[in-house]
């Protein structure tokens, strides 16, 4: 919403402040100001000058010497503007001022551009006559302008030599635009505004009084309405103006809807432009020669109708849209756009003025549907008050009797079944200091209520509410009207008092946090990546047909297809990520992403899917596989998890190196996967390198972590040491062996460590040779080696059904 | 004999004067006081000398004895530390080189931005909470005063994946949620994604980040509200900060705010970052509607309370002084190991 300040004055004449106390205190009484145009931020010193003469240039042809009166003196411009002769009078910038654009140019000046004497071709000039683009508007709103070429005051301008050319043309405003929020329908209107201005800087508002003559005729002998569907159009106003006279509307309205950036068109068309600024109230003019039968009927139309607009369009109509029908025919699509048919042209004669009321939410869906948004329907859909239609409807009326456009016609048809009476709230000033938390006494309040137009009742201790405020239905609403005007700036500053509460993260926020912590320390940077993905991430993923992750949840409404459905699998960001790295050629890349994957439980989705939390690692560059396993284990160290965690090799998902991926178990519960990006994968990511990833599913780590610990003391008992060398079958896993060792070793064994792996020609074709330390310790005394050597002896025994043999 | 300990002893005295290193002590001391040595001779010599004079001998070759121990000992000492402070010359480093850094990974600007405002609520009180970014239509809007058909349902530009399904819009919901749980009092923040329909730029994004704030109470008022706020730029911006309630309009809050907070970087002047207004707008805030306490299930006559949401990202780019929302989804690492 924009307003000029000038027409704001137009109703609180007593408004003085400057444009910026102006704007600060619109914005903390809730008409949030989103900036301001000074229209004549870069135009100085430039007044009204009267041509006394012209003479040639005695060198330059296309120059000619002015004499200049403007009002002090007369001084000297040479010009080379065409259209200037005798006795015009122009706007002239003199020496040391300033315009806003130069002539015949389009680059912009922020700063606008100085003016200063100078000789042209050896002839002083003492200044400049301004063209219309150079006082920074343009023909659009000043037609009387010529194309190219000097402005030049129409002779009943009443202007003189001296006078303040800038205030002459009505460019000495300020335009403001505010960021109207949608409860306050009120505020999409100049009245409106004008209104909160008054209130927030406590000055008298006068509302414009509306008075129409209207001649001894009959309306209801001119035009006859019905309205066959009460809930669209609550209610429909008509007026008819005969003996309409086409022609220019005044100075003061140009200038307010030039303010508005809104073309003057006609008198007539300026009318109903200017009252929808002026009340927020859309109206339409139809020519009622074109109106058959002398009758209006507001109804549905047909699915299928199509119907042209007054714009030339053909539109498609379905049975949600309301139609304006006169006897025979439609003539308008309600609240949105005229049709061609009933369109004013300049030999109109008589003209029906329609103000009405339809339903917001129909129009905002309707005008979705027929692909049309205009000025009127996007006021309508904002839910305009019925009881504002009437008024308007005679305002028009007044001001083509005032302009004298044409004879109103007596009588107003207005079909307003419902009529919206005002709300009555209780007044409670307790309750409002209550929610406000201040002590703002009643007297101040009701001063507010006043200056807004609620009306008191002391008899009842109740408001009356106006239908234009259709936001205030409860006591909170009342309460924020009290903090508005009291200032949210004087409330006072508190903290909450009351029953003590605990402030904490969840458990798997906890759990969240570690893992964290251990992947940055090994190198991972955190990334963030998109739910939503394209289901041909399957396809690079090279999931089966039939993969489960392919049942995947659909947005309805996307971006497009590559935010088209939510990821079932949560490695596709992260590829993406590291695909990004690496084509950027940072050498080495490591991220993690704690994010939710989204599993639907059917298929269309009836309730709510389950979102899984992720954990996803992924990095190439340095380090290898079981770089990645390191870290993965460190994390579930820190979960209290240490060794509790099977690294169990697998070969079938797709998305992974089959000879290099595994699934992590705690027991029977899966805890992830780990492995290396399959090499067709990372071509389909445009990756030519090797790739790691790890995905823990940080739910069922949530279910097992735990940070308790108990101090185990430090041993105090000598240990000792057993190196086993052993050979073996290649494909045995030393996972395998790990596992016997400490199934067997006995509680003496304190810990075991592999420190090697061989291949190769010493230990024979299809063998390799696994070296493991084995530390022995007791807590309560020194062990004897004849203990240790018969848990040795106990492991090897268990070794040697895998065919494991001690390395001589 | 006297004389005999006496040359001995200066002998001995002299020649640990001249040594040069330990091992020509170590000599020394093998040479005089060892078992084959000088002054060990004397001692087995002592029974040619007459029984008389034994103890005042003897008391001759262990002062003797003494002196040289002693300065043999002290000698020692001066060598070793000689011989060490040499090697510290050697070992004498460019302590001008860079410092060897470990390989580090770094937290996304976003989670530091958001484990700093999580710090800041659960000091004062607050409980963390989660739900579901995929979402009833119910709790989105219907609970929060947003009607079928409802303008706003537009303004969100919704992610639907049914009629009733879609993906949250806000992080208000998740208050919904607590509320109908209808454990009270209530003091809970709640950060995660949220998804709006709105093309990829520099300051859009279709999912980011919000954090939502609800507290609830016999008493709570708006004022609690602002010292709530203010007391949180203060901890997050940094101690001058000064905030700004300006009145505004939210359907689940009324009355309703939104908060300008004093711009961090001009400190209130004006620059380039606040678009020359000193002032930059940080978050929307209110007092729970009656109407949502009572369709969740609390009763409004009794309770009251505020509510208040977050953008992240936007806190995120502003601290950060990010130009571009796009980096913080594209994971370049030379972009995430500034932080």
């Amino acid at each position: 919403m924009n307003t000029p300040i000038s027409w704001i004055k137009a109703y609180v004449p007593d408004l003085d402040v400057d444009v910026q106390e102006f704007v600060d205190g619109m914005t903390l009484s809730g008409s949030h100001v989103e900036g301001y145009e000074k229209k004549d931020k870069n135009l100085e010193k430039i007044v009204v000058g009267k041509i006394e003469s012209i003479e040639k240039h005695p060198d330059a042809d296309k120059l000619v010497v002015c004499q200049v009166d403007i009002g002090t003196e007369t001084i000297q411009i040479v010009t080379g503007a065409k259209n200037v002769k005798e006795g015009d009078s122009i706007p002239v910038v003199l020496d040391g001022g300033k315009i806003a654009a130069a002539h015949g140019d389009d680059t912009e000046y922020p700063e606008g551009i100085k003016i200063k004497k100078g000789k042209l071709r050896g002839v002083e000039s003492n200044g400049m006559m301004c063209g219309i683009e150079e006082l920074g508007s343009s023909r659009d709103f000043y037609p009387e302008a010529p194309e190219d070429g000097v402005y030049v005051f129409l002779p009943d301008s009443g202007v003189k030599p001296g006078d303040d050319a800038v205030k002459a043309l009505g460019l000495d405003d300020t335009v403001v635009e505010y960021e109207i929020t949608s409860n306050r329908v009120d505020c999409f209107s100049m009245i409106g505004m004008a209104r909160e201005a008054a209130v927030t800087f406590d000055k008298p508002f006068y509302p414009p009084v509306v008075e129409v003559n209207g001649n001894n005729k009959d309306v209801n002998d001119f035009i006859k309405v019905s309205v066959e569907d009460n809930k669209l159009c609550s209610r429909y106003c008509a007026r008819v103006v005969e003996n309409i006279k086409i022609g220019p509307s005044p100075k003061w309205m140009q200038d307010r809807l030039k303010a508005m950036g809104i073309r003057s068109i006609n008198n007539l068309v300026d009318i109903t432009n200017y009252i929808m600024e002026e009340y927020g109230q859309p109206m339409h003019a139809y020519d009622l020669d074109t109106i058959a039968k002398n009758e209006i009927i507001v109804k549905r139309a047909k699915d299928g109708d199509t119907f042209v607009t007054l714009d030339g369009q053909e539109r498609k109509m379905d049975s949600g849209v309301l139609m304006i029908c006169d006897g025979e025919k439609e003539v308008g699509i309600a609240g949105i756009m005229g049709g061609e048919n009933s369109m004013i042209t300049d030999d109109v004669k008589t003209v029906l003025f329609e103000a009405a009321c339809f339903d917001g939410t129909n129009i905002r869906l309707a005008s979705r549907r027929v692909g049309l948004r205009t000025d009127a329907s996007a006021k309508f859909e904002k839910g305009l008050d019925p009881n504002t239609a009437l008024e308007a409807i005679n305002r028009a009326c007044q001001l083509v009797e005032e302009m004298n456009c044409g004879d109103v016609v007596g009588g107003v048809v207005d079909v307003y079944p419902n009529p919206v009476v005002p709300k009555v709230l209780p007044f409670e000033p307790e309750r409002y200091n209550h929610l406000l938390g201040t002590d703002i006494s009643r007297e101040d309040m009701l001063s507010y209520f006043r200056k807004l137009d609620f009306v008191y009742n002391e008899a009842d201790d109740v408001l009356t509410i106006p239908t234009f405020r259709q936001d205030i239905g409860c006591a909170a609403d009342l309460a924020e009207e009290v903090a508005r005007f009291y200032g949210y700036d004087n409330i006072p500053v508190s903290l909450p008092k009351g029953e003590a509460t605990v402030g904490k993260k969840p458990f798997n926020q906890r759990v969240e946090d570690v893992a964290r912590e251990i992947c940055e320390r090994n190198g991972f940077s955190g990334g963030m990546t998109y739910s939503f993905e394209s289901p041909k991430v399957f396809d690079k993923l090279l999931l089966s047909e039939d993969a489960p992750e392919r049942e995947a949840i659909v947005i309805s409404n996307p971006l497009g297809e590559d935010f088209s459905i939510m990821r079932t699998v949560s490695l596709n960001g992260m590829l993406t990520s590291l695909a990004t790295n690496y084509n950027r050629r940072n050498k080495t890349a490591r991220l993690y992403e704690l994010g939710n994957i989204y599993i639907p439980h059917e298929l269309p989705l009836t309730e709510l899917p389950d979102e899984k939390m992720r954990m996803t690692l992924g990095m190439y560059g340095e380090g290898d596989f079981f770089t990645m396993k390191g870290v993965v284990e460190e994390i579930f160290e820190k979960l209290g998890l240490a060794k509790q965690v099977d690294c169990e090799p697998a070969n079938d998902i797709t998305y992974l190196h089959p000879g290099r991926q595994a699934r992590l178990y705690k027991g029977k519960l899966e805890i992830g996967i780990i492995g290396q990006v399959h090499p067709e994968v990372c071509d389909n990511y445009d990756m030519k390198t090797e790739a790691y990833i790890a995905v823990l599913n940080m739910d069922v780590l949530t279910m097992l972590a735990s940070f308790d610990r108990k101090y185990e003391g430090i041993a105090r008992f000598p240990a000792s040491t057993r190196d086993l060398s052993m050979v073996m079958d290649k494909n045995i896993f030393v996972g395998q062996i790990e596992h016997i060792i400490i199934k067997n070793a006995g509680k003496i064994l304190e810990s075991c460590e592999l420190f090697d792996v061989y291949e190769g020609e010493q230990v024979g074709e299809g063998k390799k040779s696994v070296a493991f330390s084995l530390i022995f310790r007791a807590k309560d005394r020194n062990l004897e080696s004849t203990e240790v050597d018969k848990a040795v002896e106990k492991v090897l025994d268990a070794l040697k059904k895998l065919g494991v043999e001690l390395r001589g | 004999m006297k004389e005999k300990l006496e040359a001995i002893k200066a002998d001995a005295l002299s020649k640990i004067e001249k040594a040069k290193d330990l091992d020509s002590l170590n000599d020394i001391k093998v040479a005089i006081l060892g078992k084959k040595g000088e002054l060990t001779a004397v001692l087995k010599g002592m029974k040619e000398v007459p029984p008389e004079e034994r103890p005042a001998v003897g008391q001759m070759v262990n002062e003797a004895r003494t002196a040289i121990e002693e300065k043999l000992e002290a000698e020692k000492t001066k060598i070793a530390r000689m011989l060490r402070t040499e090697k510290m010359k050697r070992e004498t480093i460019d302590v001008t080189l860079p410092g060897r850094k470990n390989i580090r990974g770094h937290r996304h600007p976003n989670q530091i931005a958001l484990e700093d405002l999580e710090r800041v609520f659960i000091g004062m009180g607050y409980e963390v909470v989660e739900g579901p970014e995929v979402e009833y239509d119910k709790y989105n809007f219907e609970l929060l005063n947003i009607p079928a058909n409802h303008p706003a349902k537009d303004e969100q530009d919704t992610f639907y994946i049914n009629k009733e399904i879609l993906l949250r819009t806000q992080t208000s919901p998740v208050q919904a949620r607590i509320m109908e749980q209808g454990k009270l009092p209530i003091r809970i923040i709640s950060a995660g994604r949220v998804f709006r329909s709105d093309e990829v730029d520099a300051t859009h994004s279709p999912s980011f980040h919000q954090v939502e704030g609800l507290v609830i109470d016999k008493n709570i008022t708006m004022a609690d509200l602002k010292g709530t706020l203010a007391q949180f730029a203060k901890e997050f911006f940094g101690e001058k900060t000064k905030v700004k309630f300006r009145p505004h309009h939210f359907p689940f809050t009324e009355p309703s705010a939104e908060v300008d907070i004093t711009c961090f970087k001009c400190g209130g002047k004006g620059c380039r970052m606040c678009k020359g207004s000193g002032w930059i707008e940080i978050l929307g805030c209110g007092m729970v509607h009656p109407h949502v306490l009572d369709m969740c299930g609390i009763d409004s006559k009794e309770y009251q309370g505020f509510a208040f949401g977050i953008g992240l990202e936007r806190v995120t780019l502003l601290k950060y002084e990010i130009d571009d929302m796009r980096l913080l989804y594209e994971n370049d690492v030379r972009f995430l190991n500034q932080f």
